[in-house]
């Protein structure tokens, strides 16, 4: 199995078991997902100098289609990274791919637009600490509103989710 | 015998504890093992949240063939589940830890942890029970008042022994992440206790409050890159201990610098070797277990593929690594996906620091012998367990080809694709002070005591037999 494929199975294995884990017995856990997203980040980071590659060669039409959705894949990790990759993310995306992320992507939405991702502020953060309702790791927010670790986190946004 | 010298161990089943059946329930499979600073008594903790302690048998500890043979001692539960309001999270009641304190009088104290919270346990022996009530029956009962004439003491009769635990402190509150590790310190007053985050100092007699000494939690989650995986006290220096990281680091704190720990005093790190560098080298350098050798000049990690030996003097790379299971190199996308990977193995020292031991897959386990430079590998299996039978050294092959890579068809050695991961061994405990070992697999505890040598005997095997040069 050449690496790229190999870098795509580990990134498939890996989100499944993200999502699996939160339904887990005893809540999320720390250091397994932080491995996990370790894990993800190497992957991705092999399968994105991979991608640097492909995309100079003359079969960059036919890799557009398949493009948007790996995009929609990638971005999901996205949102369980540390927020310092992200602006390498940006220059290493393709300027010409069309997104079909959907809209709460915090680098492509508007800021008046509600966050996918339920991020803590810094001064809510705290606030949530003082409550005991820390969500491990904060790149874990997993933006989706399917996660419902903690029902003050909720709170503390009220942020409208968009259904999923 | 032939090749032997007084220091080659060989080793004989003794005894196993727990059920036959293949079915294990989830409750039943053993979480935690650990023997007393005297070896007399053996405790085991479970995912139910209960402690079985094993005590040695009395009558038979001056027999060497026999001294190995502990029976039930005293069973109770621990923890139960709990629910988090708060966060909307269920605690597991699985005991992660059980740690015993030095005995001071006639009673055993253990001290025994979940996820978030400790508890302090005592056992004690009730033999006796005072009799002759003067307004009690035998069986309880009242005795109207009017109906004595006579007044007597009540005096104590011998009864058949009750071992009793009774929660004597509960240690709670202190942890927003798992609590991964707790160790008593070497002054008897104190003990620390881990988390991912954070290990807090606590008085054994306090329960409402603790000190943090570490915490390595960043301002902005979205930061982390390391958490803290084991921690440990110094056996003999009362203000020293460790904390090993996700990253492959141990730190080694001295708490007469400062209230917080977080400025390591000492920081072991071996730097990676980078052809081995692959998707999971973060999972498999994470390391699953830490201890302090018994003089207290070494240090033994546990990482997934390794054992390593440090020595406190020398922070820049360990002075032994041993190989557990180096075959699983090349197996590892597979090990991910079935959550192998991220498998938590302990180790342990035996008594005088010369022998260390680990486990491994198919019920294996693996000792290392770092005077003789010699390791083995064994097996708890329910195939050997005729009394004194001694186990046969394992190999695990991994040659390539059709035959499943085994190259002579030899009974004791197995393939790599044949290994059932299912079977993993990760506790094990030696005894402080004899040859006597406790190995856990999924829901069994097999004790095993080395060979009483019998000049006589035939059936010895020679001592390359056994043990393979590094």
């Amino acid at each position: 199995m050449d690496v790229n494929t190999e870098a795509k199975r580990i990134l498939a294995v890996s989100i499944s078991k993200l999502y699996a884990s939160r339904s887990q017995r005893g809540g999320l856990r720390l250091h397994r997902s932080l491995l996990l997203s370790l894990v993800m980040r190497s992957a991705r980071d092999i399968y994105h100098s991979a991608y640097a590659q492909a995309a100079a060669e003359e079969a960059a039409a036919a890799m557009d289609r398949e493009e948007d959705k790996e995009v929609e894949e990638e971005e999901d990790m996205e949102d369980v990274f540390e927020s310092e990759t992200d602006s390498e993310d940006k220059e290493n995306m393709n300027p010409s791919r069309h997104s079909r992320k959907r809209r709460g992507n915090t680098s492509a939405a508007p800021d008046f637009l509600p966050s996918k991702r339920a991020r803590l502020e810094p001064g809510e953060e705290r606030h949530a600490v003082l409550l005991g309702a820390v969500v491990p790791l904060g790149a874990m927010g997993l933006g989706s509103c399917r996660v419902g670790e903690s029902l003050n986190a909720f709170s503390i946004n009220r942020v409208a989710m968009p259904a999923c | 015998s032939a090749g032997g010298g007084s220091e080659d161990m060989q080793w004989c089943f003794s005894q196993v504890k727990g059920a036959i059946d293949d079915d294990v329930a989830e409750a039943d499979i053993i979480s935690t093992v650990e023997f007393n600073h005297s070896g007399e008594l053996l405790a085991t903790g479970d995912r139910g949240g209960r402690v079985v302690i094993f005590q040695q048998e009395v009558e038979n500890k001056s027999v060497p063939e026999y001294r190995s043979e502990y029976n039930v001692y005293s069973t109770f539960q621990s923890h139960e589940p709990e629910f988090d309001y708060l966060k909307s999270l269920e605690i597991e009641e699985k005991i992660n830890k059980i740690r015993w304190l030095p005995q001071k009088n006639a009673s055993q104290f253990l001290l025994s942890t979940n996820d978030k919270t400790i508890k302090l346990w005592k056992i004690s022996e009730r033999d006796k029970r005072p009799e002759g009530y003067n307004l009690k029956e035998e069986d309880g009962r009242y005795i109207n008042p009017g109906n004595v004439t006579s007044l007597r003491v009540p005096v104590f009769r011998p009864m058949d022994l009750m071992v009793e635990a009774s929660p004597r402190r509960v240690f709670s509150n202190a942890h927003t992440y798992h609590i991964n590790s707790i160790s008593v310190n070497s002054d008897h007053e104190t003990y620390l206790s881990a988390d991912d985050l954070r290990v807090n100092l606590w008085n054994l007699e306090i329960n409402d409050r603790s000190f943090n000494i570490v915490d390595i939690k960043p301002a902005n989650m979205e930061d982390l890159t390391e958490i803290i995986t084991a921690a440990e006290f110094h056996p003999h220096h009362c203000h020293t201990l460790v904390y090993s990281s996700s990253k492959g680091s141990i730190r080694l704190c001295d708490m007469r610098a400062s209230a917080l720990c977080d400025q390591h005093t000492k920081l072991f790190e071996e730097p990676e070797d980078p052809s081995n560098r692959s998707f999971f080298s973060e999972i498999i350098s994470s390391i699953s277990d830490v201890k302090f050798s018994h003089s207290g000049r070494y240090l033994m990690t546990r990482d997934y593929l390794t054992v390593k030996i440090w020595d406190l003097n020398m922070e820049t790379r360990p002075i032994e690594t041993y190989q557990v299971h180096e075959y699983l190199r090349n197996k590892m996308c597979s090990l991910y996906e079935n959550d192998c990977l991220f498998d938590k193995f302990e180790c342990c020292w035996n008594g005088n620091d010369s022998v260390v031991m680990t486990g491994s897959y198919n019920n294996f386990f693996r000792m290392f012998d770092r005077a003789q430079r010699r390791d083995a590998t064994l097996e708890a299996s329910r195939e050997h367990n005729l009394p004194l039978q001694l186990l046969k050294p394992r190999r695990v092959c991994t040659g390539g080809g059709g035959g499943g890579g085994c190259s002579k068809r030899k009974k004791d050695e197995i393939s790599v694709d044949s290994l059932d991961f299912n079977k993993k061994i990760l506790h094990t405990a030696w005894h402080p002070n004899d040859n006597i070992i406790a190995v856990a697999t999924i829901n069994n505890l097999y004790i095993f005591q080395d060979k009483v040598s019998d000049p006589d005997s035939a059936d010895d095997l020679s001592a390359s037999d056994m043990m393979c040069t590094i």
